[in-house]
């Protein structure tokens, strides 16, 4: 009896230690919350090799696109610790600043000697600052992306199709410079007939429930001359968000929609503009940067099947793109804030960098991408980096959401309902956007 | 004699259960076990609609924990009445709520009537009839989704097959005028057989000798169906337009898996939109207005509506 009572507290002694002995190794490990994509699971892949220099183990917490918003928002309205580490947004850094969601790394950077003048500028007023352009740094730039566009080069390389083209619209067919010139192209590949299946031609951003047509929208608005607001004049927006040019950005928008996605699109974003493009439906397809990767690998439309091109230019010239892409902040909520800030030391590491360009993230960093191999390091990373160069993003305000909500209601209304005029959509805009201002007290 | 009687009794009587719990009466012991419900009735129904009502009062944004609330009177209240793109809303419901309703009282009462008749095979056809209701919103609302699909979808297919329309011009989701029709078809289909079951028992409640009369005095099959059936069912049509009414007042899942409220804002009805304000906006209080408005129309119609359905039952 003696020696089973011995047996049975050794056995709990030993089952207690062990279990005390797991918690405190894993008691540093941290939680970093991102959406569930691919560059996640690059960073997944990336990650292990913090562990191993500094024995923190990683835990990720991805939520899909559809709910990521949502999911992480509310951790961080309720103040939740569940996230050490929360990639987010780049449109929440406003919201999040100003309600102390994330810690201001600006002594962190002093200290660690991180500066932001060694990260692509556009990277640093996009997912860093709050104020924007000024040096208050709530982020470290993560994953650059931008919108811009891939093709079918197969198609367009087929001699009969250059042929036809050149005649129909005299000039050769490749990736457009113009807004227009992707117009003529997509008109031309619309509901014909290519190794026996009906193709379309363009997929573009048309979703209505999150942010999908404003990206889209706004990819085109912002070529034509869409100003958010009087570069003297704060928040006034009147003659700039509904300016004559920008009712014709938007007009063009309607009509590509009209003219030239395949039936059915009226609620795509990026996961749908992907399908459309890998099933071979589409001979031009407007996404994030991010798809890139994904696609080049794929058996049916990558390798030399697939082209990049930029964002191209508006009448008057004038060649902006939307920005995407996120920065990483440590989560003020968090226990494990030192841990969390190493990581964030760890990641800024050039040859850290280096390594997460070539897992599939796109990396911010001067070095990485100016060094001179890297246009030649894929296929896509020359159309990557002239985009970079160009891009504009949606409002960061703290109420970027009603924002954008307004511009998701009042794009779908035009673009795909058909309702009003492309002026109606704009002076409902400036209504909507006066209205959240002024209830945040800032008009 | 009398008191012994009276004695013998008092001892035969158990004990109530109570006065072995030392202190405590019937009464606190039915509060005992009742309490634990009124409590959770407490905490998840009552404290947060008295809280909506509060917050409607109020600027709070559950975004902006660190905000100063405000008090604003009845502002979110005319904000939201004189908005027009609630209004447009409301009509959207009432759309929904109209047609809905009166295809699935036709088509359910049509389909109980004739499974009343008991044919051979009735309890087959019943238990088919009530699969769409057995299934779960995500899963009709996806399935119906790629069943629209113009370029896939069977939906399509069929009906290009039956008019000649290219399937790919039958774009059920993406064009405005189809698109309400897309959600009231979905519905119908899927509750439909609820209105039936319901419109079954009244009629399997009507009893065989008043119709064996009817026969007696040579009435028509019409007129026992105008006299007796449609009559005597009434209250129970009632009943299934008052659930229905009530629950497709509130319709969101199923607008929000075929079409999100799309294309532009076709198809937004009132629960869209107050999720849109709520979480998408996070306009707290300005939603908890539009709720509490909401739940007052739902609430005042059904109470008018009781009233009517109560005068049918007493004729």
């Amino acid at each position: 009896m003696k020696s089973s009572l011995k047996l049975a507290l050794g056995l709990t002694s030993a089952i207690t230690a062990s279990t005390a002995a797991s918690n405190a190794a894993h008691a540093e490990d941290l939680t970093l919350c991102w959406a569930a994509w691919d560059p996640a699971n690059a960073l997944v892949e990336l990650s292990k090799d913090f562990t191993k220099e500094t024995g923190i183990g990683m835990k990720f917490e991805f939520v899909p696109w559809t709910n990521y918003a949502d999911r992480f928002l509310n951790e961080l309205n309720s103040h939740g610790k569940l996230c050490d580490l929360i990639i987010g947004d780049s449109q929440w850094i406003g919201g999040a600043a100003e309600n102390g969601h994330y810690v201001k790394l600006n002594d962190f950077f002093d200290k660690e000697k991180i500066s932001m003048d060694d990260f692509v500028p556009a990277t640093v007023v996009g997912y860093s600052e709050w104020p924007k352009n000024t040096p208050n740094y709530w982020a470290l730039p993560a994953m650059g992306d931008v919108v811009g566009w891939t093709y079918r080069k197969d198609w367009f390389s087929k001699p009969e199709l250059q042929k036809e083209f050149k005649e129909k619209y005299g000039w050769d067919l490749g990736p457009p410079a113009t807004f227009d010139q992707l117009k003529q192209i997509a008109e031309f590949f619309q509901k014909r007939q290519i190794d026996g299946k009906t193709v379309y031609g363009a997929s573009i951003y048309t979703e209505r429930g999150s942010e999908g047509i404003t990206m889209g929208a706004m990819d085109v608005l912002y070529s034509y001359g869409f100003q958010y607001e009087n570069p003297k004049k704060p928040y006034e927006m009147e003659g700039f968000v509904n300016s004559e040019k920008s009712a014709k950005g938007l007009e063009f928008y309607k009509a590509l929609y009209d003219c030239c996605t395949p039936p059915g699109a009226s609620n795509s974003y990026m996961g749908e503009g992907v399908d459309a493009f890998k099933s071979g439906q589409v001979a031009m397809h407007m996404n994030f940067a991010f798809t890139w990767p994904g696609l080049q690998k794929d058996e049916n439309v990558g390798g030399d099947k697939i082209g990049y091109f930029v964002n191209p230019k508006g009448p008057d010239g004038d060649q902006f793109a939307q920005l995407g892409g996120q920065g990483i902040s440590v989560v003020s909520y968090s226990d494990k804030q030192e841990s969390a800030l190493k990581y964030i030391k760890w990641f800024a590491n050039k040859d850290v960098q280096a390594k997460w360009w070539s897992l599939g993230g796109y990396s911010c960093l001067n070095a990485v991408v100016k060094d001179p191999k890297f246009p030649s390091s894929q296929p896509y990373a020359q159309a990557f980096l002239d985009s970079m160069a160009i891009v504009k993003d949606f409002w960061a305000e703290p109420s970027y959401a009603p924002l954008l909500q307004a511009s998701q209601k009042r794009f779908h209304d035009y673009v795909v309902a058909g309702q009003g005029s492309a002026k109606d959509a704009l002076d409902g805009l400036v209504k909507d956007w006066t209205q959240v201002f002024q209830d945040d007290g800032k008009m | 004699m009398l008191n012994r009687t009276a004695d013998n009794v008092a001892r035969a009587t158990p004990e109530p259960l109570a006065r072995k719990v030392r202190g405590i009466s019937d009464k606190g012991l039915a509060w005992l076990f009742i309490s634990p419900t009124i409590l959770l009735l407490l905490a998840i129904n009552i404290f947060p609609l008295f809280w909506a009502i509060y917050l409607s009062f109020t600027n709070f944004r559950a975004n902006r924990p660190n905000e100063v609330v405000k008090n604003l009177g009845f502002a979110n209240y005319r904000r939201i009445l004189g908005d027009q793109d609630i209004w447009i809303a409301m009509q959207t419901t009432a759309h929904f709520v109209f047609w809905t309703i009166l295809l699935q009282t036709l088509i359910g009462f049509t389909l109980a009537w004739l499974i009343d008749r008991k044919f051979r095979g009735h309890a087959f056809w019943t238990t088919l009839i009530l699969v769409p209701m057995m299934l779960s919103p995500a899963v009709v609302g996806n399935f119906w989704r790629f069943l629209y699909e113009p370029q896939i979808g069977l939906f399509s297919y069929v009906i290009s097959f039956v008019s000649g329309i290219p399937p790919t011009s039958i774009q059920m989701l993406s064009n405005v005028s189809l698109a309400p029709w897309s959600i009231i078809i979905v519905d119908t289909w899927m509750w439909t057989p609820y209105v039936m079951l319901i419109c079954l028992a009244g009629l399997r409640s009507i009893p065989e000798y008043i119709y064996e009369a009817a026969e007696v005095d040579r009435a028509s099959n019409w007129r026992q169906f105008w006299s007796i059936t449609l009559p005597m069912a009434l209250p129970f049509i009632m009943l299934a337009v008052l659930f229905r009414g009530i629950e497709n007042f509130k319709m969101f899942d199923m607008v929000n898996l075929l079409t999100g409220g799309g294309p532009g804002s076709t198809t937004e009805v009132a629960s869209i939109t107050l999720k849109r304000q709520a979480f998408e906006s996070w306009r707290t209080g300005y939603s908890s207005a539009f709720a509490i408005i909401l739940f007052v129309a739902v609430f005042g119609l059904a109470n008018i509506y009781v009233k009517a359905l109560n005068k049918v039952k007493q004729r």
